[in-house]
């Protein structure tokens, strides 16, 4: 079967001569959910903005289900991966949450009345429907993070990219959003510091350090390395040990 | 404000007023104060008459006058022009409780005074009416750039969010013991707003990012597609025929 995501060999440099990635081998199966960890400055981000065609690789090859970021067919590539940012700020920008979950199907093509039950059907996977005509600044930080998971669940990606989901969250926030993610039926890649909501949400981990893949294999076992982890700037919070 | 997108001058109702389109409103509002600036300044009974015409818009709007007479308070710095113009102005003049005061100045006092008002008034009627996306949508329903378009919805939004942040940043401040009394003491409020026009900068590259990779080419998608009718048109459009009409017949009865 065709994997949702198949990354290889992707090398890339920034303009200013730094090197961020040195040939990164990365294939997702459809349905999995992946973990991607990784201290500051490992090329995480980097990799990410490399999905959805934003950064072009140097070297190597991206393929979205199947189909190969070019230059022609970025609109195309864009739909098929959804990225959610770290600061729901930066993602929700319309005046209501309605008109921004409307924003990416709109920009793809959906028209009426299409459109309309797409955004009906992404507020109600994330549990949000009836914030839908509220500005985004009048909504708790778990609200704004399920609206921008919203906005991007309404273009149907194949593949579901989130960046630090549960920085800023209440505790409680933070395991509402993780039974969200475990409703949803789509494959995953999670970029997190946060090692207990890989664990709980992944089956699946790959750790990036120095521009290259270190590790890729079952999250429980690669967490249970404290040698390992320590080698990257990894480290569980206080109190936890896994055997 | 607890509202969605409500905005201080925005007053929620269900009236056939709220009810017009946007693109419509924006159009009567704007032939409305075009007629008013055209009436001749010494015909006095049709400014009257054009008032009547906008509070009988206000009855349909259920918009109650007290409330949008504080609102139309914005004008008042630009009312003492007005004022001061009957002294200085030339021309004839005449006595008037013992001060003497130029005719012309009085009527372009009255002149600007007047029409400034209606002119404020129409303003926030509609802004009253009219929830700030509709605005904006109606807007470019009008042809607007949409990159006009697109910058008041960004600016909209993220007034808020900077304004926020300008607000811990200040908390941050007088909780170390920042306390300015004189101007001299002003420099670190002046770096922080440094601070915060790049934060801000950046934040701008950030929503850029992220309008990009949910498929953003340049151009707003178009999704509110409430066209109108002839016959709304032409309901819509009575109070300002009305008002032009008012406005010719002050010329013809001058």
């Amino acid at each position: 079967m065709t994997p949702s995501l198949d990354v290889s060999g992707l090398a890339f440099a920034y303009p200013d001569g730094h090197q961020a990635l040195f040939g990164v081998d990365l294939r997702i199966e459809r349905g999995e959910r992946v973990a991607l960890l990784g201290p500051n400055g490992a090329g995480k981000t980097t990799l990410v903005l490399h999905l959805n065609g934003v950064h072009r690789a140097g070297a190597g090859r991206v393929a979205v289900g199947g189909l190969e970021v070019t230059r022609d067919n970025v609109q195309e590539i864009r739909r098929r991966v959804g990225i959610v940012f770290q600061d729901p700020d930066d993602q929700l920008f319309m005046p209501t949450v309605a008109d921004d979950v409307a924003f990416g199907p709109a920009n793809f093509g959906v028209t009426e009345p299409e459109l309309s039950l797409r955004v009906k059907e992404a507020l109600d996977a994330v549990g949000v429907a009836e914030l839908a005509d509220r500005s985004p600044m009048h909504l708790s930080g778990g609200q704004r993070r399920r609206a921008a998971l919203a906005t991007v669940l309404a273009c149907d990606p194949e593949i579901l990219v989130l960046d630090e989901p549960s920085t800023h969250l209440d505790p409680v926030a933070r395991r509402e959003l993780a039974d969200v993610l475990l409703g949803l039926d789509r494959t995953m890649l999670m970029v997190t510091h946060d090692l207990p909501y890989a664990l709980q949400l992944c089956p699946r981990s790959v750790v990036i350090d120095g521009g290259v893949v270190v590790a890729d294999g079952p999250t429980r076992e690669l967490l249970a390395d404290a040698d390992f982890l320590a080698a990257h700037r990894l480290e569980l919070p206080f109190g936890f040990a896994l055997g | 404000m607890a509202a969605g997108h409500a905005h201080p001058l925005y007053r929620a109702g269900d009236s056939v007023v709220h009810r017009l389109p946007a693109h419509v409103k924006i159009v009567v509002a704007f032939l409305f104060v075009l007629a008013v600036v055209a009436t001749p300044r010494e015909a006095f009974t049709v400014f009257g008459l054009q008032f009547l015409l906008l509070v009988a818009v206000w009855v349909a709007a259920r918009v109650p006058p007290g409330w949008l007479a504080t609102r139309a308070l914005v004008e008042a710095p630009f009312v003492v022009l007005a004022v001061l113009l009957p002294f200085f102005a030339d021309g004839p003049r005449v006595e008037w409780w013992g001060m003497s005061l130029s005719v012309d100045g009085l009527l372009a006092g009255w002149n600007i005074l007047v029409k400034g008002t209606l002119g404020v008034l129409v303003s926030v009627t509609l802004a009253a009416t009219t929830p700030l996306r509709d605005l904006v949508s109606g807007l470019s329903r009008l042809r607007v750039p949409s990159m006009v378009c697109v910058i008041a919805t960004l600016m909209l939004r993220y007034l808020e969010v900077i304004a926020a942040e300008a607000r811990r940043m200040r908390l941050a401040r007088i909780s170390r013991g920042h306390d300015p009394r004189f101007v001299w003491q002003l420099g670190a409020t002046v770096r922080s707003v440094g601070a915060l026009f790049l934060r801000s900068y950046e934040r701008g590259e950030r929503v850029h990012l992220a309008m990009l990779s949910r498929g953003y080419t340049g151009a707003m998608p178009a999704f509110t597609t409430t066209s109108a009718s002839t016959a709304t048109w032409s309901l819509a459009l009575v109070p300002a025929v009305a008002a032009a009409l008012l406005a010719v017949s002050g010329y013809w009865a001058w």
